[in-house]
C-alpha cells in the first residue's frame, strides 16, 4: 500500500483565497491564456494537418501499452541492463527514497542536482534526501524558484506559472542578495551562476523521464533549458525516476508522441532539447555518467489497471494542456488541488491514487465543460471519468451517510420526476412560492449559494405546460 | 413531419417563452408538434451529481414518455446530450439499454434539427439588434454544434452577429457545480461577461436555457444593459 498522502486538506480554503487575490488571478489567467494561444497556433491545420490522426494513434499506442504493461516493462529492463544500466522496481514513495539513498550513501553523495520531475514531487524526494543530510538543488528555473519559496509546482509543465517577473525579482533580492532586477534574462543569468556551481560540484543527477522506450532501453527527457542534459551527464551517477505508465513500445512511436507533446504543452514544434539517454558512459566515450539507474514507480498506478474506463487515466503524457484550457483551473490555480497533479488530470488521478474519501469534493469541482478532453493529446475522456468518480463517491456515501440532505433531495426529485401528476403539482407550488420570499430570504442554502453570485430569474407567470394548453384550446 | 418536443424542466418553469418560440419556429418549418404531457426532466441533475439510481429512475420515465416519437426536439444541448449520450451509459445492459439506444438517435437539439434534419437555414425571421453567440459546452463538445446556429443567425434580417474572443469558454453553470462552488462558477460567468461586453453586442444568444439562466443572473447582478435570448426566440421574431 502506498504511504503517500495528500499535500493538504485545504481545498475549499485555498480556492477562496485564490479567487480573492486579483494579482494571482491575473497571473494565472494570462499565463494559461498564452499557452492556449501558442498551442492553437502550433496545431494549425497548415502546420499539422494530421493532428487528429496523431491523437488517435497516440491514444491507441498508449492504451495498448498500459494493457500490456508487464511485457513492455520487462523488455525495457532487459534493454537497460544490456546497456550497462540498472533498473529498480519501487512499489511506493518509501521504496523510491530508500532506493535513492541506497545508491547515494555508499558512493558518498552529498549534493544532488535535479531536473524537473513530477514523479519525484509525488514522493517528496527532496525532503527525504534532506533528512539524510543530502542536499538537492532543483535546476529547472521554475523549480529552482519554487525551491527557494518552499512551494510545490503550480502546474505540471510550468511550475512557477503563478509568479510574475516582479515576484521573482523580489525573491532573488531577498534570498540571493542580488540587486532587484525585473528583466527575465538577467534573472536567468543570476540563477545560472548559482546552478552552474551546483552542476560542477554534484555527485548525482536525478531526472524524470517523459518516455521509457521498451525496444531500445532508452529514456527520453524533453526540456527547454538544457538543465536536464547537464543533470544527467555531468555528475558521476544519473538516476531517472519514472512512473511505470511512461513506457512506450518502440522508438519509432516517438515520431507520434514528440509531435504532440511540445505542441500541446507549450505550443512549440519541439522542445529545445530532446535527450535520448541509454546507459552509462561506454568505453571510448568522453562524457556521460559512470552509472545509470532507472527507478520505476508503481505508487498506486497498478490499482487503476483493472477498470477499463479508468485505466485510460494512465495514458496521460503530462503535457498540461488540460490545465491551461480548464476554466476552473484558471480560476482556482494549482495550489488549491490537494496533490501535486492539478487541474482536470489531477482531479481524476487524485481520487484514484489516494482513495475517494481523500478529498471527496475534488471530482465535483468541474462544470463538465469538456475543454480538457477536447485538447488532450491522447484523448482521455476526463469528464466521463469525473462522472464515474462522482457516482463512486455517492455510492460510498451510502455507507458513510455523507451528504444526507442532498441525497434526500435527489431521492425526492427522482420520485416526483417519475410521477408526472405529482411533478406538475409540485412545480406549480414551487413557482408560487419562489417569489420574493425565497429570493430575498435565501432560506435554502442552495438558493443562498446561487444568490451569492448572481440573480435568480423571476418565475414565469405561467409554465410552458399551461401556455401550451391555452394555445391548443 | 411529426415532431415531439421535450421542453426541459428549466424552460417549462422559468423560460416558457423559449418553448413557445421553439414550437412556433418548428410549425413554420412545416412540423406537426406533439408535446408529451407527462414529460418532466431528463435526469441530468442527478446524473451529473453522481446519483445514478435517481437519474435512472427519471431516465426510465422519460424514455417511456418519449416512446413512439419519430423525433424529439430539445431546446438545450445539455439535456439533449444527456438523452442521446448518457442514457446508454447509465443503462449498461438489458431492456433499459435497448430503450436508450432506441431513443438516442431520435433526440435532436433544436438548432441541429433545423440545419441537419430539416436542412433549413432561412426561417424568414427578422430581428433588429447586435447579438453575440455563446457556444454551450455540451452542444459544442458533445453534439458537435458550432456553425449551425451561426448559419441560422446569419439569415435573420436586421441582425448583426459579433463574435466574442472566447465564444467557446464555459459560462460556469455546470448544474450543481454552480452552487457547490459558487465563487468559481460566478467568476467564470464574469469572465465570460467581460468578453460579451467587449463585443459591444447588447443581446446574448445561446441555444441552451441553463447557460442562459446563469448568464442572465450574472448580467443582472452586474447591472449591465444586455439581454439574453434563446436562439428559438430570435428565429421566431418577425
Amino acid at each position: 500500500m502506498s504511504t503517500s498522502h495528500l499535500d493538504h486538506q485545504d481545498f475549499g480554503r485555498i480556492i477562496n483565497s485564490t479567487l480573492a487575490d486579483p494579482h494571482l488571478q491575473k497571473a494565472v489567467y494570462t499565463a494559461t491564456g498564452r499557452l492556449m494561444s501558442h498551442r492553437r497556433s502550433a496545431i494549425a491545420p497548415h502546420l499539422l494537418p494530421d493532428y487528429q490522426e496523431l491523437r488517435e494513434q497516440a491514444r491507441l499506442v498508449k492504451l495498448h501499452t498500459i494493457e500490456n504493461l508487464d511485457w513492455y516493462l520487462e523488455q525495457f529492463e532487459r534493454n537497460v541492463v544490456a546497456h550497462g544500466g540498472h533498473v529498480h522496481w519501487c512499489r511506493d514513495a518509501e521504496e523510491v527514497a530508500a532506493t535513492v539513498l541506497s545508491i547515494a550513501r555508499p558512493r558518498g553523495v552529498k549534493l544532488v542536482v535535479k531536473s524537473k520531475s513530477m514523479t519525484s514531487e509525488e514522493v517528496h524526494l527532496n525532503d527525504r534526501l534532506a533528512e539524510h543530510g543530502i542536499e538537492s538543488v532543483e535546476t529547472d528555473l521554475g523549480e529552482y524558484i519554487l525551491q527557494l519559496l518552499k512551494q510545490r509546482p503550480y502546474h505540471i509543465i510550468a511550475p512557477a506559472l503563478h509568479l510574475t517577473r516582479y515576484d521573482v525579482a523580489d525573491l532573488f533580492e531577498e534570498k540571493l542578495g542580488t540587486p532587484h532586477d525585473t528583466v527575465i534574462e538577467n534573472q536567468t543569468r543570476t540563477a545560472r551562476v548559482v546552478l552552474r556551481e551546483a552542476f560542477l560540484r554534484a555527485d548525482m543527477g536525478i531526472s524524470g523521464a517523459n518516455f521509457l522506450v521498451a525496444d531500445s532501453g532508452a529514456i527520453v527527457v524533453v526540456e527547454n533549458e538544457g538543465n536536464a542534459r547537464l543533470s544527467t551527464s555531468a555528475p558521476r551517477v544519473h538516476v531517472a525516476i519514472a512512473g511505470i505508465e511512461k513506457i512506450i513500445p518502440r522508438a519509432q512511436d516517438l515520431a507520434t508522441f514528440l509531435k504532440l507533446l511540445a505542441r500541446s504543452a507549450t505550443g512549440q514544434m519541439l522542445s529545445a532539447y530532446t535527450s535520448f539517454l541509454s546507459g552509462p558512459r561506454r568505453a571510448g566515450e568522453v562524457d556521460g555518467p559512470e552509472e545509470f539507474h532507472v527507478i520505476l514507480l508503481d505508487g498506486g498506478r497498478t490499482k487503476l489497471l483493472e477498470d477499463e474506463e479508468k485505466r485510460t487515466s494512465l495514458t496521460c503524457i503530462r503535457c498540461g494542456a488540460c490545465l491551461n484550457h480548464c476554466p476552473v483551473y484558471r480560476k482556482i490555480g494549482g495550489h488549491s488541488f490537494p496533490w501535486v497533479y492539478s487541474g482536470p488530470i489531477g482531479a481524476i488521478l487524485t481520487p484514484q491514487f489516494h482513495g475517494l474519501d481523500a478529498e471527496p469534493a475534488l471530482p465535483f469541482a468541474s462544470s463538465l465543460c469538456g475543454a480538457c478532453a477536447e485538447v488532450c493529446p491522447v484523448k482521455i475522456d476526463i469528464p466521463k471519468i469525473l462522472l464515474r468518480l462522482r457516482s463512486d463517491i455517492k455510492e460510498s456515501e451510502k455507507e458513510t451517510a455523507g451528504h444526507q440532505f442532498e441525497r434526500m433531495a435527489f431521492r425526492a426529485y427522482a420520485y416526483a420526476a417519475a410521477r408526472p401528476k405529482l411533478w406538475r403539482r409540485l412545480t406549480k407550488l414551487g413557482a408560487r412560492f419562489s417569489g420574493p420570499g425565497i429570493r430575498n430570504g435565501a432560506s435554502l442554502p442552495v438558493v443562498r449559494d446561487w444568490l451569492s453570485q448572481r440573480d435568480l430569474p423571476a418565475p414565469a407567470a405561467k409554465s410552458f405546460r399551461e401556455l401550451w394548453k391555452e394555445r391548443r384550446r | 413531419m411529426k415532431v415531439s418536443i421535450f421542453v426541459t424542466c428549466v424552460v417549462d418553469q422559468l423560460f416558457p417563452a423559449t418553448g413557445m418560440a421553439m414550437a412556433t419556429v418548428l410549425e413554420r418549418a412545416g412540423c406537426e408538434i406533439h408535446f408529451p404531457e407527462d414529460q418532466t426532466c431528463c435526469g441530468q441533475p442527478a446524473f451529473n451529481t453522481g446519483y445514478r439510481d435517481e437519474a435512472a429512475t427519471v431516465a426510465r420515465h422519460t424514455m417511456k414518455v418519449l416512446q413512439g416519437s419519430d423525433y424529439v426536439v430539445v431546446p438545450a444541448g445539455s439535456c439533449a446530450s444527456m438523452m442521446c449520450h448518457h442514457y446508454t451509459d447509465l443503462f449498461a445492459t438489458g431492456t433499459d439499454h435497448d430503450a436508450a439506444k432506441q431513443l438516442a438517435p431520435r433526440v435532436v437539439e433544436f438548432s441541429k434539427f433545423l440545419t441537419d434534419v430539416l436542412k433549413l437555414e432561412d426561417l424568414g425571421a427578422r430581428f433588429d439588434g447586435v447579438v453575440t453567440y455563446h457556444d454551450a459546452c455540451h452542444s459544442l463538445r458533445e453534439l458537435g454544434i458550432k456553425d449551425g446556429p451561426r448559419r441560422l443567425l446569419s439569415k435573420v434580417r436586421g441582425l448583426e452577429l459579433r463574435e466574442m474572443d472566447i465564444p467557446e469558454e464555459c459560462c460556469g453553470f455546470g448544474g450543481t457545480f454552480s452552487v457547490k462552488f459558487p465563487g468559481v462558477s460566478g467568476g467564470m460567468a464574469r469572465t465570460k461577461i467581460d468578453s460579451i461586453v467587449r463585443t459591444g453586442a447588447n443581446i446574448l444568444v445561446s441555444a441552451d436555457s441553463s447557460c442562459l439562466m446563469q448568464m442572465a443572473g450574472a448580467i443582472s447582478r452586474a447591472g449591465l444593459p444586455i439581454r439574453t435570448m434563446h436562439l428559438a426566440e430570435v428565429l421566431a421574431s418577425r
